[in-house]
């Protein structure tokens, strides 16, 4: 990913040096550098690859001798209906929780941004959430989730009758806690963003007399987009592989409603042992996380070069 | 708006005003309601943790409970040995990736090299790589070589959560820093070792300490590693509190909330404690503030 920041060349490097070190170790001084990291980089890429390669077997617990199956799994898992479910209720959640955070994050950084004494004092403690691990906000908004003895229904005055986490209602829910999580996420990207802005433009086209409205729309969105976009990528990339908060508050359920990817690549790996399955799941995620990944970062390039060209 | 930032001395008190802080406050009472909740929660006895009360007398027993073997007996987990292995768990391997991350940050920094776009991608890949891909196999193959519910398996694999972090991060903040001042060392009569050591990385080294502990955090607040890949002897707090939901069993309302607590209170610490690096940690130095 590039950065927000204008294009620049990176600095040279630094032609004097004492004359002990002969020019091709200093040729070989970034290479050196990096040689433990991608050490790292294989010895983590050795495990991806295998759970690849598990997606053309028939490797099950059970199964001493695993074969080459090709692409049976495939085969197999594209034509069941349950994986499509999988599917639709991944987008479901990255788009709706995508949109919401977004829209909700842009908002509250410009709320923010009039630097009142509420905002000064809400900035400080808006990232908390984000910073709880997903797991334990899911724990504790299933606590409040509870139909009977949960704070939610008492407060809402919904009496005990309203299931949170029922057939119909449990996406939503999940979708709420992850827009709790991560809509701080969206927002201090964006405050920053905005922060970073000109304000000669912002001037120039107040003195025009020029809304608020026609201002924000016209100037500052244009010139916000590539940071709003970076944090459109980062929440849906994380969106379509999501897992903690879904896991402990429903595990999938009720039925397969909130069956997410991941979770079901879980299901079929962890918990019935069929690691060939599993990973095709996963196999199939990341070809979606990959293809969406190059396309969402082809469009944050564009927007830059727009927005960099926008401020001259 | 940019052009109209009110500042200090300045105050409004325009109807817009008035309800752009109204609309803020109930994003406010939204975001914190859910932790008051959890520590009111946390304070409760037993007979009044399934009550909607906020008024109540409260207690610190649970925490008492939770970090004692009363709290391993209703969960079969030691809580106070699953702190201690997510702290060791997460500095174990945020110092790994620190010494690793550190020099290829600063080759990717410092000099455009042949297939160090590569490396810088393939490292960022792993941010967003659906993580059961990894898991599965190595579930595995720690079962077959014995890392299974090891702390040195949980550092390996947490290397995939804390190094691209750390690398990206600080890259951006060597990209930032002016080579003349590395050359001005050189020309001093420093080697290029000793330049590095006394100029570039004393530089850096606000970004290198809010990347460690944004490392830490996210390290310490991962759970789909250690639940696959840890057993009962290496458990750290993420999954350790999600015992005391317990299985159709009674639940333990107020003990879950008082470990839910102590969980989540180290990495709120931190992460007030280097607000002002965080969006440049969060978005892998793409947005710089």
């Amino acid at each position: 990913m590039t950065t927000t920041a204008p294009p620049r060349t990176p600095a040279p490097a630094v032609q004097r040096e004492p004359r002990s070190v002969p020019a091709w170790r200093r040729g070989l001084r970034p290479y050196v550098l990096s040689i433990p990291a991608v050490l790292i980089i294989v010895g983590i890429l050795y495990p991806f690859v295998l759970g690849a390669y598990y997606a053309f077997l028939n490797y099950a617990a059970v199964v001493r001798r695993p074969v080459f199956i090709g692409l049976q799994n495939f085969a197999e898992i594209l034509s069941d209906p349950a994986f499509w479910t999988s599917v639709r209720v991944t987008f479901v959640y990255a788009v709706v929780a995508t949109v919401v955070e977004t829209v909700l994050g842009i908002g509250i950084a410009l709320l923010l941004n009039r630097s009142t004494l509420v905002g000064r004092i809400f900035e400080r403690v808006l990232i908390l959430p984000l910073m709880i691990a997903p797991v334990i906000a899911g724990v504790i908004w299933g606590l409040m989730f509870n139909p009977q003895y949960g704070v939610l229904n008492y407060v809402l005055g919904l009496g005990s009758t309203f299931d949170w986490l029922g057939e119909d209602t449990a996406i939503w829910s999940v979708i709420l806690v992850d827009v709790w999580i991560y809509t701080p996420f969206v927002a201090i990207l964006v405050l920053a963003g905005i922060r970073s802005l000109p304000k000669e433009p912002f001037e120039a086209s107040a003195v025009d007399g020029a809304s608020w409205f026609y201002m924000f729309r016209r100037l500052m969105l244009p010139m916000m987009w590539p940071y709003i976009l970076v944090a459109v990528i980062f929440r849906f990339m994380d969106c379509l592989k999501i897992f903690d908060h879904v896991f402990v508050l429903t595990a999938g359920g009720p039925g397969d409603a909130t069956r997410t990817l991941q979770i079901g690549a879980y299901q079929n790996s962890i918990i019935q042992l069929q690691y060939s399955q599993g990973s095709t799941y996963m196999f199939l995620l990341w070809v979606i996380v990959f293809v969406t990944a190059r396309y969402l970062v082809s469009v944050l390039g564009k927007a830059q070069r727009r927005a960099a060209g926008s401020e001259e | 708006m940019a052009a109209r930032e009110l500042g200090p001395g300045q105050r409004r008190f325009s109807p817009a005003s008035i309800g752009a802080d109204a609309a803020l406050l109930v994003w406010f009472v939204f975001s914190l309601f859910p932790l008051v909740w959890m520590v009111l929660l946390a304070l409760k006895t037993n007979a009044e943790q399934i009550s909607t009360y906020f008024a109540f007398t409260p207690t610190l027993e649970n925490f008492a409970i939770v970090l004692s073997s009363e709290g391993e007996r209703l969960t079969s987990v030691n809580f106070t040995q699953a702190i201690l292995t997510s702290v060791i768990n997460c500095v174990g391997a945020v110092i790994v990736s620190l010494v690793i991350g550190i020099p290829a940050a600063y080759a990717a920094g410092r000099w455009q090299y042949r297939g160090s776009n590569d490396v810088m991608f393939t490292i960022l890949s792993f941010r967003f790589a659906p993580e059961l891909m990894v898991i599965v196999p190595l579930f595995v193959i720690y079962n077959q070589i014995g890392l299974f519910d090891t702390n040195v398996g949980m550092i390996w694999v947490l290397q995939l959560v804390t190094m691209p972090l750390i690398v990206w991060i600080l890259r951006s903040y060597f990209q930032d820093m002016p080579a003349e001042l590395e050359q001005a060392a050189l020309l001093d009569g420093y080697t290029r070792r000793r330049a590095f050591a006394m100029v570039a990385l004393p530089l850096v080294r606000p970004g290198i300490a809010a990347a460690a502990l944004l490392a830490f955090i996210f390290a310490w607040n991962n759970y789909v590693f250690p639940l696959i890949l840890t057993g009962s002897q290496h458990t750290p707090v993420t999954v350790a509190v999600t015992r005391f939901l317990g299985g159709g069993g009674q639940a333990y309302y107020n003990l879950t909330a008082a470990a839910a607590l102590i969980a989540a209170l180290p990495p709120l610490l931190v992460a007030l404690s280097i607000q002002r690096y965080l969006v440049r940690g969060l978005s892998f130095g793409a947005v710089k503030s």
